[in-house]
């Protein structure tokens, strides 16, 4: 099997040579037999990385150690789930799983869009089958996961015991799944750029996929926060690394080109914008692997510097000049059908939301180069931190924040002051008394206090427009409460499922603006001894170190300190932080000592204890820290990813194949204005 | 004045701001980030360069690592080949700092020739990936290169 996975490799690559030659050479000839052609070799590429996936699968549990990949990335004592997700763990076997994604969703997008669309297909196809193969030829000839070691040995070298966590195990898939998943609309935009069909049709297959990969990358960012916080011991889950915000600049394109589609197809404004927006979100999912994989840039993500850098820069080189190209060729093609008619309007709102949204991608994209461009301009390297991202994004994110707000209560066209009064005047209020008693409270920080003002009048937006459906519902068609949520979020899913992503976007800003008020205490203590703190609600906490204790577990040992816990004299319970030694099953130490951190979690706040080291067998050091709201960040994540899912529900698209493209979008649109285009 | 202008006119307002933005916290916390020979380079053209905080990436010295005995203060040499410097760094080390991993501190050199860092980031390939150079020379495995299988 191992045998016959490796091999499939090989004629995967040669049916995604196939199927791009043929699919190319069908669109242009516009010959329906080498298009045809050209889709069974993307069926059969698929078919072919499938049975290579296994193959390394099989390597992987049958712990067949001669493979270098498999010596390298795990060992006979990790638990088997830990052995079947170290498939991607590594650079090899990510660049296959890359390759099986990419095949897998192209079979999936081809399958499901041949109708209909018979001159977009062979360029869609051959330009799915191009990228694929860039993929499969980068895992044969410079990352190729089935490379042999010429002996056998005893054991592996396991995986890294900060990765034998469920959320490790999730994330990578999941960030993957939605990088992988911007390649099918830059396909399609290819496609329509080259058979200048730019109209709707193109558009709607190209949101569904971005949709598809906004939402594997929201869970992907959120679970790679999560892992971050509750394994790296720093007390925090986002640090401006290189490698975070390179995942977090397609998640940006991929939002604002979802809130520019609905302009587009409301008004057939933006067309250009659009298709911008679409390859852009390809190009940076290609540019953050490209910029982690090749070691341009310092990160402490760092994957083992590799040979295949040079091959992603040429291949993002390509990429760009191509639509570049195709783009300034095709400008009359994409001239705009209607002309903005006011700065009070929906469309205004949404193109300043556009526009924040790439000028925060701008500045974090800019500030994970410079270290680059300085020193090639220059000659001197100058780095960036948080303090940078902060200082630009913070004020930037709070506009974006008042423009949620805003963005779906504003009428198209132009607002009158009467639509303006009816639909601001309660949740404006909600948000000037929430900043107003945060206020009176005590607090002063100008950012945080506007923060809260801005969530408080956002959530009032979304609770408002909840309500007044349900009560139009209500009173039309005689439901109760429930049948009406249901009814009016299941027959809007974009609209109520876009409101439900807009909510969980609000805790996210609540939990990061709470991080603000984070306290940190280093402490030493005895056996015994007690350490005595407020948190920054004013409560006063008091912990008292139970003392060192040491265990060894099949495949550690450990070493940690529990600390019992009171908040205002009540006992809270016992809070324990470890360091662990992995062995193998040789008792050979893997890797160096982890941190397990102790955290006691509240909808207020976390306590967070991270073992620091020992002063002698009876005293340790520790790092007691109180982070504020934290769990709103995890809640926010989740209800994002529910709002995602109503939004994609299949059933909007069941009744978009009976019914056409135009009829899904009346639903969408706000209380049924007549739909544009 | 067209809707269209009024739009480009505020777009270019927001824009110019996040500019500036960028522009001026770049100024102020943008910092160097050097190689120890680098730094030595720097220090003697220019000696008040000790006032600016600035980053070394380097590859610790293997066995340099000292840990004071209040436990939160560590000592230790870092090198790029041709320069070492000896840091000294105080709080929370990660779990990845060791012996002879590549680690960037962040901080000041001191006039007394030891570079006071306020932050340590330690980059280890092994954390994610085990090296292959690393792997090999582990203890109990014989040495050998890889070969590409299937086709030998």
């Amino acid at each position: 099997m191992i045998l016959i996975g490796e091999l499939s490799l090989w004629v995967a690559l040669l049916m995604a040579a196939w199927s791009t030659t043929v699919s190319f050479a069908g669109g242009a000839t516009r010959r329906a037999d080498l298009a045809d052609s050209g889709v069974r070799g993307l069926y059969a590429t698929f078919a072919m990385i499938l049975l290579a996936s296994i193959g390394l699968w099989t390597a992987l549990l049958t712990k067949d150690f001669s493979l270098e990949y498999v010596a390298g990335h795990i060992s006979s004592t990790m638990p088997s789930v830990y052995i079947f997700t170290a498939f991607w763990s590594g650079q090899a076997g990510s660049m296959l799983f890359w390759a099986l994604i990419l095949s897998m969703y192209g079979t999936i997008a081809i399958a499901t869009s041949r109708r209909g669309n018979e001159e977009l297909i062979p360029w869609a196809t051959g330009t799915i089958s191009a990228v694929l193969m860039f993929f499969i030829a980068t895992t044969c000839f410079k990352a190729n996961p089935f490379t042999r070691l010429d002996f056998i040995p005893l054991d592996g070298r396991g995986m890294n015991p900060q990765l034998q966590n469920p959320g490790m195990a999730i994330h990578p898939p999941n960030l993957y799944l939605g990088y992988v998943a911007t390649a099918i609309p830059f396909a399609f935009a290819i496609a329509a750029l080259f058979t200048r069909r730019l109209d709707a049709q193109w558009l709607s297959i190209v949101r569904r996929w971005t949709l598809l990969s906004w939402f594997f990358l929201t869970i992907g960012i959120v679970l790679g926060m999560w892992w971050a916080y509750v394994e790296l011991g720093w007390g925090g889950y986002w640090a401006w690394d290189p490698v975070e915000n390179s995942s977090f600049l397609p998640w940006l394109t991929n939002t604002a080109f979802l809130h520019s589609i609905m302009i587009q197809e409301k008004r057939g404004m933006l067309r250009k914008w659009n298709v911008v927006l679409v390859v852009m979100s390809f190009l940076l999912a290609i540019f953050g692997t490209t910029l982690t994989r090749s070691g341009v840039i310092e990160s402490v993500h760092s994957f083992a510097q590799s040979p295949v850098g040079p091959w992603f820069l040429t291949f993002f080189a390509v990429a760009t000049g191509v639509t570049i190209y195709l783009v300034a060729t095709r400008l009359r093609d994409l001239e705009a059908k209607a002309e903005l008619e006011s700065m009070v309007s929906r469309e205004a709102a949404f193109l300043y939301n556009n526009l924040l949204l790439i000028g925060i991608a701008f500045a974090i994209f800019w500030g994970t180069v410079f270290p680059v461009l300085s020193e090639w301009a220059t000659q001197n390297k100058i780095t960036v931190g948080p303090p940078f991202f902060n200082a630009v994004n913070v004020p930037l994110g709070l506009l974006l924040l008042a423009l949620t707000g805003i963005g779906p209560l504003i009428a198209w066209r132009k607002a009158s002051l009467s639509n303006l009064k009816r639909q601001f005047a309660t949740p404006a209020s909600v948000g000037i008394i929430t900043g107003a008693l945060l206020f009176a409270l005590g607090m002063r920080a100008p950012y945080v206090l506007v923060a809260y003002a801005l969530c408080g009048f956002v959530m009032g937006t979304i609770v408002q427009e909840f309500y007044k459906g349900m009560r139009a519902r209500q009173t039309i068609h005689g439901e109760s409460v429930i049948t009406a949520f249901r009814h009016l979020v299941g027959r809007n899913r974009r609209r109520y499922g876009g409101y439900i992503v807009h909510a969980g976007i609000v805790m996210l800003f609540a939990a990061f603006a709470g991080m603000a008020f984070k306290l940190e205490n280093d402490v030493t203590l005895k056996t015994g001894e007690a350490f005595e703190t407020s948190d920054p609600y004013g409560h006063k906490w008091r912990f008292v170190s139970q003392g060192i204790s040491t265990s060894e577990p099949r495949d550690a040992q450990v070493v940690g300190v529990g600390l019992e816990a009171f908040r205002d004299g009540k006992r809270v319970g016992i809070i324990r932080s470890e360091k662990r030694t992995y062995k193998d099953s040789q008792n050979n130490q893997l890797f160096q000592p982890i941190t397990e951190v102790g955290i006691r979690t509240t909808a207020a706040l976390d306590t967070y204890v991270v073992l620091a080291g020992f002063r002698d067998s009876e005293t340790a050091e520790l790092r007691i820290s109180f982070n504020p709201l934290v769990v709103w960040v995890w809640a926010g994540g989740f209800v994002m990813m529910i709002g995602g899912l109503i939004v994609m529900w299949p059933q909007a698209e069941r009744r978009r194949a009976q019914a056409g493209y135009v009829a899904v979008m009346r639903p969408a649109a706000a209380g049924g204005e007549p739909v544009g285009a | 004045m067209k809707p269209r202008t009024k739009f480009l006119i505020g777009g270019a307002i927001v824009l110019g701001t996040a500019g500036y933005l960028m522009a001026s916290s770049i100024r102020s916390t943008g910092v160097y980030y050097l190689t120890p020979s680098e730094l030595s380079a720097k220090l003697k053209a220019d000696p008040t360069f000790t006032d600016v905080g600035v980053k070394v990436g380097a590859r610790v010295v293997p066995g340099s690592v000292q840990r004071a005995a209040g436990g939160k203060e560590y000592a230790f040499r870092v090198t790029d080949g041709s320069q070492t410097i000896p840091v000294v760094y105080r709080g929370i080390a990660p779990d990845t700092f060791t012996d002879s991993v590549d680690v960037v501190v962040g901080g000041r050199m001191g006039t007394d020739g030891t570079f006071h860092a306020t932050e340590l980031l330690a980059k280890c390939a092994s954390r994610y990936e085990n090296a292959p150079e690393k792997y090999r020379a582990t203890p109990g495995y014989k040495a050998a290169q890889p070969k590409t299988g299937g086709r030998a």
